[in-house]
């Protein structure tokens, strides 16, 4: 083996989340000298790994944490549910059966794996969630890493690469040039790139440019730069390029950084407005898991990117606590008041859809038949009037998780030029989810594909540096 | 300033009844709790978090009672995604210990001795101070000397035996009252209930395996940084059971004498120096590691404030086993009246300021398990969950 503190590394891991880290002790273990470039300080190492909870993974029985069975073709019907289609079997199915094979390996890195949390009852089956979420993940990887000699540089930003026919040379952190025989990309997305998010979102009718009314749920470091290097170098790409994921959030929400805790859960449980008072959704059309997805969107295309969830004293208990006090009030006027609506035009929405409840039998776990007739939208299910102060308002804003736009990969993780794999440069994590995540989004398959092919790309990466080796050895 | 505090709570307590403005440490365990209760990553490290999940709000005697259930492990604050230098600035082991120092000053008896808790490194210096006087002074009274002939171990050669009983026997009384006293204000502050068996037995074992040390998943709990460590709970553990070995070995002594009669000194094979000597042994290993492990401690874990009062505990415990395995040591020398005022004046001290210092941790906690033990056989106020 190589020394691995000194010289030109084996394998460059650029990033410094789960697949990063993922890559970086795969390459570490198949005896490459590994050097990660993290571009965020210690204190902020991660990225939007460090946000995360939990692991999607099929099993074919009950297993330590995880329920029941979630067999393969399930998990891939779920897949190509939530995408519509904008997946790659191969890869998608990869990352499934992978799913099932990695976690021994992660707690042999200090993973450590507990049952779903309360509230995510739905999820104690398909997901595996991380002993104190994501955070504790990313650090125990990070020891381990260390513990085996991986070299880990913070503050170390990378702003261009060196390739050459679609072949790695080298990485550029401001005026350094650091070789290596192969690398891997994990550097995620570029939803913390403000301009190129308003590029993307474009302006709308009224000439606001949405995008610079949105919170980002994750890292301030995922600015895209590396993604926008490899299209520049000509790497093929794949996503939808315009699309985000992107949920409705506390409008008091941090520009970064504001994680799980942000998000807003009562929408089913009561009405959202937009700012001149006006509901322009069925709050009630799904389950909430199945929808607070598309909230964000909705709120997106609201004036000023904004919507207030009304709720009255009959939901409070019935959600996740928000992190944020909500606005309080006794009357609707006051509600309105405080929240800065038009009094009025609130007041009358309200009458007008407690005046279209229809139904009985209010039963948030399942579809139940309390909806609105006469009223559009329509709430279709758990419509119950307000009519219980005091009245809660939250307002809401949308939050960016995660872009879809990445690098083409193959089954090695090899990034792909005019179709044509690259030797030695290996994607994995956000920059390459695209490929199985065209679209959509099912919790706990983004850590699924970043650990899997994070896996896969360092493997990958040591392979190539090996073959190298023993072709010199030869010549 | 916190004196002030108090007041002010006191007095507000006073006017409005029920109403309680809460300190400045309490309004910090409300704000991070409310964060917490929103995320949930940690409920798989210990007990507060599953409690949090059982409220939607926090009143004073809520964050009392999770104040007191946190063992400031730091497992939390590591894990954490709202740790600063995030805006939201959570960090639950310092918010915790906050309150928990606040609690032991607030809930000490007599009410005035909490003061105590405030400077307790000159607590227990003060003590320790007149600990060690007093026996040195009373030893130099009673023989004119602190060098002697070897008395073959005969302790009541220099202190008779009803004098040690006179005078440690009042303060053992008086300390057991004043925890009690303590102790039983905080329960009913924390509304806790009725205890079964089962709460009971789940209590005793969460407390004699320092059960919410262990990380949620065996592999113990920070320390310096992010790693896992078990070398706080053993450490903790020799101490703990060293000093039981101790009073185990003293209770013997005392039934020996009153029971069957036989006098001290014992002989090295007997039950109550075997005991004793074990004892020393892990009340000398356990604080020494705790110390220097609390020397290494991230400096976000736990209050700074309360070092002086964490190590000055430690330190008279450290000074207890010293001394009394010193004299074990010693027993048959010149130098024996010396080493046995130094032992009696080091004991003195940490009984004089067990109500007033870091030993009333152990009590409080124990009540706040035993409560989470009874709440945890109820159904969940909060049906979050369910739907």
């Amino acid at each position: 083996m190589k020394q691995t503190n000194l010289g030109t590394p084996d394998v460059l891991v650029i990033g410094g989340g789960n697949a990063a880290l993922c890559a970086a002790l795969t390459a570490r273990e198949a005896g490459a000298s590994v050097l990660l470039l993290e571009a965020a300080p210690r204190e902020w190492r991660g990225g939007n790994s460090s946000h995360t909870r939990n692991l999607r993974c099929m099993h074919d029985a009950p297993q330590d944490v995880l329920t029941d069975a979630y067999p393969e073709e399930e998990f891939w019907q779920d897949l190509k549910k939530v995408t519509g289609g904008r997946t790659n079997e191969r890869l998608a199915r990869l990352a499934i059966r992978e799913s099932s094979r990695c976690r021994d390996w992660m707690r042999k890195h200090g993973v450590h794996f507990q049952p779903s949390l309360s509230g995510t009852l739905h999820l104690s089956r398909t997901n595996a969630f991380f002993m104190g979420g994501g955070k504790a993940l990313v650090n125990a990887y990070y020891r381990s890493a260390e513990a085996l000699g991986v070299r880990i540089r913070y503050d170390a930003p990378v702003d261009r690469l060196e390739l050459v026919d679609g072949e790695f040379r080298a990485a550029w952190v401001g005026q350094e040039r650091i070789e290596a025989r192969a690398c891997v990309l994990a550097a995620g997305g570029f939803e913390s790139n403000r301009e190129w998010l308003r590029e993307a979102w474009g302006q709308n009718a009224d000439g606001e440019w949405p995008a610079d009314n949105f919170a980002i749920r994750g890292t301030r470091f995922n600015r895209g730069v590396l993604l926008k290097a490899m299209m520049e170098a000509g790497a093929d790409t794949i996503g939808d390029p315009s699309q985000s994921h992107c949920v409705a959030v506390d409008a008091r929400a941090p520009l970064y950084d504001g994680g799980i805790c942000t998000r807003i859960d009562c929408v089913s449980l009561g009405i959202v407005v937009n700012k001149h008072a006006q509901r322009f959704y069925d709050e009630g059309e799904d389950f909430w898991p199945k929808r607070y997805a598309i909230w964000g969107r909705l709120v997106a295309q609201q004036p000023g990117q904004v919507g207030f969830s009304v709720i009255d004293a009959k939901a409070v208990g019935r959600f996740m606590p928000p992190v944020f006090p909500g606005t309080k009030a006794d009357t609707l006027e006051g509600l309105a008041r405080q929240l800065g609506l038009d009094e009025l035009a609130f007041v009358c929405t309200v009458r007008e859809y407690n005046a279209a409840c229809r139904g009985g039998s209010f039963d948030h776990t399942v579809l139940d038949d309390c909806h609105t007739e006469g009223v559009s939208p329509a709430k279709t299910h758990w419509a119950l009037p307000l009519d219980m102060p005091p009245f809660y308002g939250y307002a809401l804003k949308p939050g960016i998780t995660f872009t879809y736009l990445g690098v083409k990969v193959d089954e090695r993780a090899a990034a792909h030029f005019s179709g044509e794999p690259s030797r030695n440069l290996f994607v994995a994590g956000e920059m390459m989810a695209g490929n199985v995540l065209g679209q959509g989004y099912t919790a706990g398959v983004g850590m699924t594909i970043g650990t899997v092919f994070g896996r896969i790309a360092g493997a990958s990466a040591a392979a190539a540096v090996m073959k190298e080796g023993v072709e010199h050895a030869a010549a | 300033m916190q004196q002030l505090e108090a007041l002010l709570r006191e007095a507000s307590d006073l006017a409005q009844g029920a109403a309680v403005v809460p300190s400045a440490a309490e309004a910090e365990v409300e704000r991070v709790m409310k964060i917490c209760n929103a995320c949930r990553y940690c409920e798989g490290f210990c007990a507060v978090f599953p409690a949090m999940t059982r409220r939607l709000e926090f009143g004073q005697a809520d964050i009392h009672y999770l104040a007191n259930l946190c063992h400031n492990c730091g497992a939390c604050l590591h894990a954490c995604q709202y740790a600063p230098p995030h805006e939201f600035a959570v960090n639950i082991p310092q918010a915790m210990a906050k309150v928990r120092g606040q609690t032991y000053a607030d809930f000490a008896w007599p009410a005035g001795l909490g003061a105590l808790y405030r400077n307790n490194g000159l607590t227990v210096a003060l003590a320790l101070a007149a600990g060690l006087a007093l026996f040195l002074v009373l030893a130099l009274a009673k023989s004119g000397t602190l060098l002697h002939a070897p008395l073959a171990g005969d302790f009541y050669a220099i202190f008779p035996h009803n004098l040690l009983v006179s005078m440690f026997g009042p303060v053992f009384l008086f300390v057991a009252l004043a925890l009690g006293v303590g102790v039983t204000r905080f329960w009913r502050g924390i509304s806790a209930g009725d205890p079964n068996t089962a709460a009971i037995a789940e209590t005793a074992h969460d407390v004699l395996k320092l059960k919410y040390l262990d990380g949620g998943h065996g592999q113990g709990c920070p320390n310096e940084d992010d790693a896992n460590t078990l070398l706080r709970r053993r450490f903790h553990h020799l101490t703990f059971y060293g000093f039981m070995l101790c009073f185990a070995a003293t209770s013997v002594a005392t039934l020996y004498h009153y029971v069957l009669g036989w006098e001290a000194p014992y002989a090295l094979t007997s039950l109550p120096v075997v005991l004793g000597t074990l004892g020393g042994i892990g009340l000398l290993i356990g604080p020494a590691g705790l110390l220097w492990l609390n020397l290494r401690r991230h400096p976000q874990h736990g209050d700074a404030a309360q070092k002086p009062m964490d190590r000055g505990f430690i330190a008279l415990l450290l000074l207890t086993s010293a001394t009394g395995l010193a004299l074990l040591a010693g027993r048959d020398t010149a130098a024996m009246a010396l080493l046995l005022a130094a032992h009696l004046g080091a004991v003195m001290a940490l009984f004089l300021t067990m109500p007033y210092g870091k030993f009333a941790h152990g009590i409080y906690r124990t009540a706040a398990l035993l409560k989470w033990a009874i709440e945890k056989r109820r159904p969940n106020p909060v049906g979050v969950g369910s739907e």
